[in-house]
């Protein structure tokens, strides 16, 4: 139904928007990662194409890389928060809802319950994707309160380790030390263990990354959702650098973000056993279908 | 596993409009108490999702809506982690289309007030149960209804329940008022805690095998946001996004919206509940104007001043919003006073009224009890004797 849904036709299309039918026509919508997937980023009509992120900014680049890699992008619905990254989020061709400071977690548990009880027999994926502010400060009972009820969506921190949006404040996640607006002296208490509390909270697959590796990003993203349909909840803990209120300069952005890499976001994969067999079977699934394809090319 | 399938009984009901589940659909009386009758409306709602936090006095309600899920009379149930995480949950699922129920009391009314008070701009059209409680400090669980004011400014329909009859009839009505088309924000029935939650009370009631019809996920005026109800949402502008230009733009005409909306519940609570006031001995000279518990009192001093020959009047506000100032300037017009008693400190009734009339100079300001006192009737007599210019040896 919902790729149905999205799509007009033939004869509607030219009184539509031509964003929109291009988006239908070139778009990802009902594609495989193959044909329009990360790996291709720039040849087909990406979810994201304007927002007005800072020149430079490492999270724009990972919002657009989470929305490329959307196993079902029209069945997907994100919430947000307050925020830099809501700029472009609210901006993607997938439904987005915005709610109240540090809520998402909470509204994506009463979206996800009434989703499965409105489509018993359906995938509707449903990711929160929030900065380090909204995930773990504001939001932090919200947050921590849906992954141990065993809520059954993806939630993606956009760590970029400072309030951003309303003017680079020291955040719970910011480094011990760090001088910040509201920590004049530098922060004096240490990053929160965002991963740690998600795995004392119960989130069946987590992973702390320096997404400087679009492959294995996007692969992460993509397990994340999986999961997260069949187990319960899963986490990412993303470094999406603040190149202004951390002052990087633009062309040193990338260098940051891999020394990052080896710093405070070395790659830490936590996945229970249900994870794990999900995560193989869907996979090998892939893997089947992408033979198969090329066998029927041949 | 879906609630199909999650053991729980599946009751077999027959769906019917609200005009004939409300108002011609057969009742027995029952002697319950109002928690128990919220939960009963709840039962016949035919609701999808219900979010339950404790805090006394509502606790009760969302236990009884509980055991009402347990009996597979509701889809989904869970308790939350505190009110604003319920709340905001509440504005998650009604983005999927369904139909939702909560309940608080004081304090709980106001840390979820930041998601409540957004509800309106989001259109979510579920229904709240405020069951009145004084909001610290000091410390009291008493039903003071001062959460009530703050309730009035955040584009909710709201109604005052008298007693528990009034509450399971509110509270179904609230469903139906809701999720009209041309309403589409929530609805907030209130009732003082204690006073009507946890004392009995005669209610008639239709049978629990009648249910009020699905919940339409399409006859929304913002449809819901699920990937299956169309127009699609892929297209991609964000307007809020663009300039502070439009985001005043949009603000302003989207709340000019809801406040419309909230006036066009009118009509519907004429429908479902004969109108937003009662009114008796219309060519009175001094009125009782009150809602809630208050108007519970205010109807047993107006039965005293009956019989003692007086020319008092009664005026029950059941809908505080839309506020009904057309009905009451109309009834009051010839009126001397008009007594509002209160079971608040600042007087949020009478604060409205004044605002309402033009000779703002006949309301008594009182009597008003707080801190979830009992209202003695004699408070309410001393002040009508005192509008006539008669003697009255108030005892208490």
């Amino acid at each position: 139904m919902s790729l149905k849904y999205i799509t007009p036709s033939e004869r509607f299309k030219r009184y539509l928007p031509k964003d929109y039918v291009e988006l239908i026509d070139y778009g990802p919508f009902g594609k495989t990662q193959d044909e329009a997937g990360p790996g291709n980023m720039g040849q087909f009509k990406e979810l994201v194409e304007e927002h007005p992120m800072c020149s430079g900014c490492w999270m724009a680049y990972y919002i657009r890389l989470i929305f490329a890699s959307l196993p079902k992008p029209e069945e997907t619905v994100t919430i947000g928060t307050a925020g830099c990254g809501r700029l472009a989020i609210s901006q993607a061709a997938v439904p987005f809802i915005y709610g109240n400071y540090g809520d998402q977690n909470a509204m994506a548990s009463g979206l996800t319950r009434a989703f499965r009880l409105r489509f018993p027999d359906k995938t509707k994926d449903v990711i929160t994707i929030a900065g380090d502010g909204g995930t773990m400060d504001i939001g932090f009972s919200m947050t921590m309160h849906s992954w141990i009820r065993g809520e059954k969506f993806t939630t993606i921190m956009l760590d970029n380790e400072v309030y951003g949006n309303t003017g680079g404040q020291s955040s719970g996640m910011s480094p011990k030390g760090a001088v910040l607006k509201m920590a004049p002296l530098g922060k004096d208490f240490e990053k929160m263990p965002a991963t740690d509390l998600a795995k004392a909270a119960g989130c069946v697959y987590i992973v702390r990354m320096s997404p400087t590796n679009i492959k294995k990003a996007a692969k992460v993203i993509r397990r994340a959702i999986f999961v997260a349909r069949e187990v319960g909840p899963t986490f990412i803990q993303a470094y999406t650098s603040c190149n202004i209120e951390y002052s990087i300069p633009t062309e040193d952005v990338f260098a940051d973000a891999k020394a990052q890499e080896k710093d405070r976001f070395t790659f830490d994969e936590y996945m229970t056993d249900a994870a794990k067999e999900v995560i193989e079977r869907v996979e090998a699934e892939e893997k089947a279908a992408k033979k198969a394809k090329k066998a029927m090319e041949a | 596993m879906s609630y199909l399938d999650d053991g729980r009984p599946q009751p077999v009901k027959k769906l019917v409009d609200m005009d004939y589940l409300l108002n011609e659909a057969p009742r027995e009386k029952h002697f319950i108490t109002g928690a128990q009758a919220m939960a009963e409306a709840v039962k016949r709602a035919n609701v999808d999702m219900a979010i339950a936090y404790p805090i006394t006095p509502q606790s009760e309600v969302m236990h009884l809506v509980g055991d009402v899920f347990a009996q597979g009379h509701i889809k989904e149930y869970y308790r939350a982690e505190e009110e604003l995480g319920t709340m905001s949950a509440i504005a998650g699922a009604s983005r999927a289309g369904v139909r939702l129920f909560t309940a608080t009391s004081g304090p709980g009314l106001m840390r979820g007030l930041e998601a409540i008070v957004s509800w309106s701009g989001h259109r979510v059209p579920a229904v709240l149960g405020i069951l009145t409680r004084v909001i610290n400090a000091p410390l009291s669980i008493q039903p003071d209804n001062i959460e009530m004011a703050y309730m009035m400014h955040c584009g909710a329909v709201m109604l005052h329940a008298e007693n528990q009859q009034d509450t399971f009839d509110f509270t179904l009505a609230a469903f139906a008022i809701a999720e009209k088309v041309d309403v589409y924000i929530p609805v907030a029935v209130a009732t003082e805690g204690f006073f009507v939650t946890h004392a009995k009370g005669y209610v008639d009631m239709m049978s629990e095998d009648l249910g009020y019809l699905d919940f339409d996920s399409v006859a929304s005026p913002v449809p819901a946001m699920d990937n299956e109800t169309p127009p699609a949402r892929i297209q991609r502008d964000a307007p809020v996004q663009k300039s502070n230009f439009m985001s005043y733009l949009i603000h302003s005409v989207w709340q000019q919206e809801i406040w419309d909306s909230n006036k066009r519940a009118m009509k519907y609570i004429y429908q479902y509940l004969g109108g937003p006031i009662e009114v008796q001995n219309p060519e009175a000279d001094v009125f009782i104007v009150a809602s809630g518990c208050a108007a519970a009192q205010a109807r047993e001093a107006w039965r005293y001043a009956q019989e003692d020959g007086l020319s008092v009047g009664l005026i029950k506000v059941k809908a505080i919003r839309p506020f009904p100032a057309d009905e009451i300037r109309d009834v009051v017009k010839n009126a001397k006073a008009l007594i509002v008693p209160e079971h608040n400190i600042i007087g949020w009734l009478c604060k409205e009224i004044k605002a309402t009339i033009p000779n703002g100079g006949i309301v008594v300001e009182g009597p008003r009890v707080y801190g979830g006192m009992t209202l003695p009737v004699e408070l309410i007599m001393k002040e009508i004797h005192d509008a006539l210019g008669l003697e009255y040896d108030l005892q208490l």
